[in-house]
């Protein structure tokens, strides 16, 4: 199959405009005559279906968690981007455009970045016209600040619970849309697999996860808005529950997967500190606005750090190296995530890393106290060092945070073209769980505008066009395909009720996560990856040997669900890995020792590598063919990123 | 390691809403000091499955204390001893080796147990689809600078909005009543100018489908402002009030019924 990405042709600017015109309609009359289907509750799904049910449609709407309201965007902490310009420091939709494009390291599409930088400005307007509180200014208006891999402060953000925030107003427009009746909401209940009826996806199948029913939907689309995949690691920010499940079943179903190896590592997260952690916790980038990021100079002030001979204010500041200001004078702290996580670990190779571990760098607020106040610095951060002091027992107020790089966002999804279409007609992928548009690394704050700039302004005007292209005739639930489906899960969660082994399914979770991070985390080789392969293999086997998974179908069984998930994630680790193997260059979150520059910075090979990887599945335990999608720049020029 | 805890544990067992529950103990052993209170848990679960025995079922996600999926009553306590945090924040730091800790669901009869230390809290958001949003379509609204907001109503608007809709509230007060909780969505648009249009309305839709969910009235003990840990305070039950006495005795509007209707 070729993979048409369907960019709209014409300049930049008027790409999507042209492209929203060209699109065909659904008369209002007849939009009550077709059935949408969303997975997922987070920004991209709630505000999906939310939009779509305004418009007429009907819409089913799924998560597994008990609410809506508890999608894992609720825990976005820093803020949502958007090209107002209201501080007037030289922002443009082209210059946010520009950066996203830089930060991702050339591996997205223009047109669709274009898209995503020109539709920020009206998300904003749309939040605050739900009664979103964003943070405001004495006079009233609306604040910025600013984040990673930007000189400008185009970050709107409500205090450090912008995620919440803004998934509140979603919900809310969902909840207005249920009672109205136009959406139907199934609650607690688990996406497991993809009905395809002539090549056109037209249905999902459930688990109900209060009674175990294996239930189907039949509906004229499929919107998947599942999230990211950072649970592959076992340890990530993202929440327990998040899981690539839908997205890998559709993905056997025919969904390409693009960009897996593509992942981000978080600088700034709380360190390990020990086998029982469930996760790790992410202090938010936009603490790099005030806290300096330092290390000691020298191996022998870190052991004594490490051994806490010492503490860190008794480190003088000439033996202080403040290695991002250092290194990068001009974006200083700000540099992009990629570049500050990579920089952290590389102090910590050195022996220079600080915590009883050793895998830990300092952020330090004391000059930024002394400079607004200790009361200023708790009204921009308060929450954040609270939970700190929560975690650590540590006061981020009378010494410095320790931190260290944790998985946080993944890059890599489903491939969808300039729609939001994956390869498999009527099925779509939105927000994290799609590829599209932060290429190889995504700047801070822009993962919430890109899911709401997906379910609010993108897929009402492209999946119209489907459906007024399919009619509004209906594939109902007593299709064949359906029944078919239905008992391919039934039968698969049946192998895994079975596993009556001596292995717990987290165990399998964890041992997966040391892999990947070891071998496909933050510095990847051909060597370490080939290895990683064959363990992946084995550790698969030796799932279906020895997992335990205890209770029944019938019933509540956290479980079964876990084991689903895990089962997955090893699937997905191993083609992550085959990703990253097949990528023999540096790019944004992508490092490859292999390819770098004199300096250690990632090294493109954009001759050979400028393309998106779009994975073909082809049945059990075989390996996935690649396809190639060449991304054109023809407004941009490739060049080495630098933030120096 | 040094600083481990023995730990004996007395959980609500219950295996669906139909039937009856009872206490069932465990032992928690060499538990870290720096394990969260649902990591403690999560050991305890992990030697139960290797027995080939049910895991303790509990509600759980983000593990950063916002999504509000947790909801444990720990010794006598939403979310357990500590103020202002939830349980997946809440460290086995502050138990002492040998402690006998008692681990119950929240009690009310809106919230029935589906599992365990499970509840379902559907109730919560049915309040809220009664009426807590501003009716407005994507597209089509004004730019976001037009309407200035003073600071403190917006900063005051963002403190009742940073409920998680855990529950808490309602576990805590002896009359299991959802006043802080609808409260807090009724104070934050009723403060922002974009609330306004349908402020009378939306606090009559609100209450009145707290009430048929079946949660109880307030009489002011304050165990819900104690027991919130977003720090809700009272004061937004005081302006739910005041709004829906104005509503009741001085507006024309009834509580809004979109269905079916425009």
């Amino acid at each position: 199959m070729s993979l048409d990405a369907k960019i709209p042709q014409g300049p930049l600017a008027e790409k999507w405009s042209k492209h929203k015109f060209n699109l065909k309609l659904v008369n209002p009359a007849n939009k009550r005559k077709y059935d949408v289907i969303v997975v997922g509750t987070g920004l991209a799904g709630a505000s999906a279906a939310a939009s779509l049910a305004e418009l007429g449609y009907n819409v089913k709407s799924f998560c597994f968690q008990d609410s809506p309201r508890r999608a894992h965007s609720i825990a976005a902490q820093g803020g949502i981007n958007a090209a107002k310009n209201y501080q007037n420091d030289g922002d443009s939709v082209y210059r946010l455009f520009y950066d996203t494009i830089k930060g991702g390291d050339y591996r997205a599409r223009e047109g669709n970045v274009y898209r995503l930088a020109e539709v920020s400005v009206n998300i904003i307007d749309q939040c605050v016209a739900q009664g979103v509180p964003f943070a405001r200014e004495y006079g009233g208006l609306l604040d910025n600040r600013s984040f990673g891999g930007s000189q400008v402060s185009r970050t709107f953000y409500a205090r450090g619970q912008t995620g919440q925030q803004l998934l509140l107003g979603a919900y809310s427009a969902l909840n207005r849309q249920i009672h109205l009746g136009k959406v139907k909401m199934y609650t607690r209940t688990e996406m497991l697999d993809v009905v395809v009826v002539d090549g056109h996806a037209k249905g999902i199948v459930t688990r109900n996860l209060k009674t175990g029913e294996i239930e189907t939907h039949a509906g004229h689309a499929v919107l998947l808005a599942t999230g990211g995949y950072g649970n592959v690691f076992y340890l990530s920010t993202n929440a327990i529950g998040s899981n690539v499940t839908a997205a890998w079943r559709a993905h056997k179903r025919g969904a390409y997967f693009a960009n897996p190896c593509y992942t981000q590592i978080h600088p700034t997260c709380i360190p390990v500190t020990g086998d029982h952690q469930s996760k790790l916790t992410l202090m938010s980038e936009s603490l790099r606005n005030d806290g300096r990021v330092w290390a000691p100079k020298t191996v022998e002030i870190a052991q004594k750090l490490q051994k806490k001979e010492i503490t860190a204010s008794q480190v003088k500041e000439e033996d202080r190296d403040y290695f991002l200001e250092r290194k990068y004078p001009s974006f200083g702290n700000l540099v992009p995530r990629d570049v500050a996580s990579r920089n952290a670990k590389e102090m910590s190779d050195e022996g220079k890393g600080v915590g009883t571990t050793g895998l830990a760098v300092y952020l330090d607020f004391a000059e930024a106290i002394q400079r607004l106040g200790e009361d200023t610095v708790r009204a921009k951060y308060g929450n954040l060092f609270d939970m700190y002091l929560q975690i650590t027992d540590e006061n981020p107020y009378k010494q410095p945070m320790r931190i260290y790089p944790a998985v946080h966002y993944t890059m890599g999804g489903l491939w969808v073209d300039y729609n939001l279409s994956t390869n498999v007609p009527g099925l779509y992928a939105m927000g994290e769980c799609n590829f599209s548009d932060h290429g190889a690394n995504r700047l801070g704050a822009s993962a919430l505008m890109q899911g709401l700039s997906d379910g609010y302004f993108v897929i009402p005007y492209t999946l119209g066009d489907y459906l007024a292209t399919i009619g509004p005739k209906k594939v109902d639930t007593s299709h064949p395909a359906f029944e078919q489906t239905k008992q391919d899960v039934i039968a698969y969660n049946n192998k895994l009720l079975a596993l009556k082994g001596n292995k717990t399914v987290v165990e399998y979770h964890r041992e997966l996560g040391h892999i990947m991070w070891e071998y496909c985390g933050m510095a990847r080789t051909e060597e370490g990856l080939t290895k990683a392969k064959g363990m992946i293999k084995e550790l698969k086997a030796d799932f279906w040997k020895n997992a335990i998974v205890t209770g029944e179908n019938e019933e509540v069984n956290a479980a079964l669900e876990r084991a689903g998930r895990v089962a997955d994630f090893i699937e997905l680790g191993e083609l992550m890995v085959t990703d990253a193997l097949n990528r023999r260059e540096s790019c944004g979150g992508h490092f490859r020792l292999e390819s770098q520059t004199e300096e250690g910075e990632a090294l493109r090979d954009d001759d050979n590598f400028a393309f998106v990887s779009a994975w073909e599945f082809t049945g059990e335990n075989q390996e996935e063919v690649l396809h190639k999608e060449e991304l054109i720049f023809e407004n941009v020029k490739l060049t080495q990123r630098s933030y120096k | 390691m040094s600083g481990h805890m023995n730990l004996t544990l007395k959980v609500w067992r219950q295996k669906n809403t139909q039937a009856s529950g009872k206490f069932v103990t465990y032992k928690a052993e060499n538990i870290s000091p720096d394990m969260s209170f649902l990591e403690m848990l999560d050991v305890v679960n992990e030697s139960l499955t290797r027995k080939n025995e049910e895991p303790i079922y509990f509600d759980h996600d983000c593990r950063e204390g916002i999504c509000g999926s947790c909801s444990l009553y720990i010794n006598g306590h939403p979310h357990g001893p500590k103020r202002a945090i939830t349980t997946c924040q809440l460290h086995m730091r502050t138990f002492s080796d040998g402690e006998t800790i008692t681990i119950e669901p929240w009690r009310s009869a809106a919230f029935p147990v589906v599992k365990d230390l499970a509840t379902d809290r559907s109730a919560f958001d049915r309040i809220q689809q009664a009426g807590g949003y501003v009716s407005v379509n994507t597209g089509g609204v004004p730019d976001a600078n037009v309407m200035p907001i003073p600071k403190v109503i917006a900063d005051e608007a963002f403190n009742s909005a940073t409920c998680i809709g855990c529950g808490a509230c309602v576990a805590a007060c002896k009359n299991a009543s959802a006043m802080l909780f609808t409260s807090a969505k009724i104070t934050q648009l009723g403060l922002l100018p974009q609330g306004q249009p349908e402020r009378y309305s939306r606090v009559q839709a609100m209450v009145a489908q707290m009430d048929a969910e079946g949660f109880g009235n307030c009489t002011n003990t304050g165990a819900c402002e104690a027991e919130c840990p977003k720090e809700i305070t009272l004061n937004n039950i005081a302006f739910m009030n005041n709004d829906f006495f104005s509503a009741k005795l001085f507006r024309e509007e009834h509580a809004h019924d979109q269905t079916g209707g425009e």
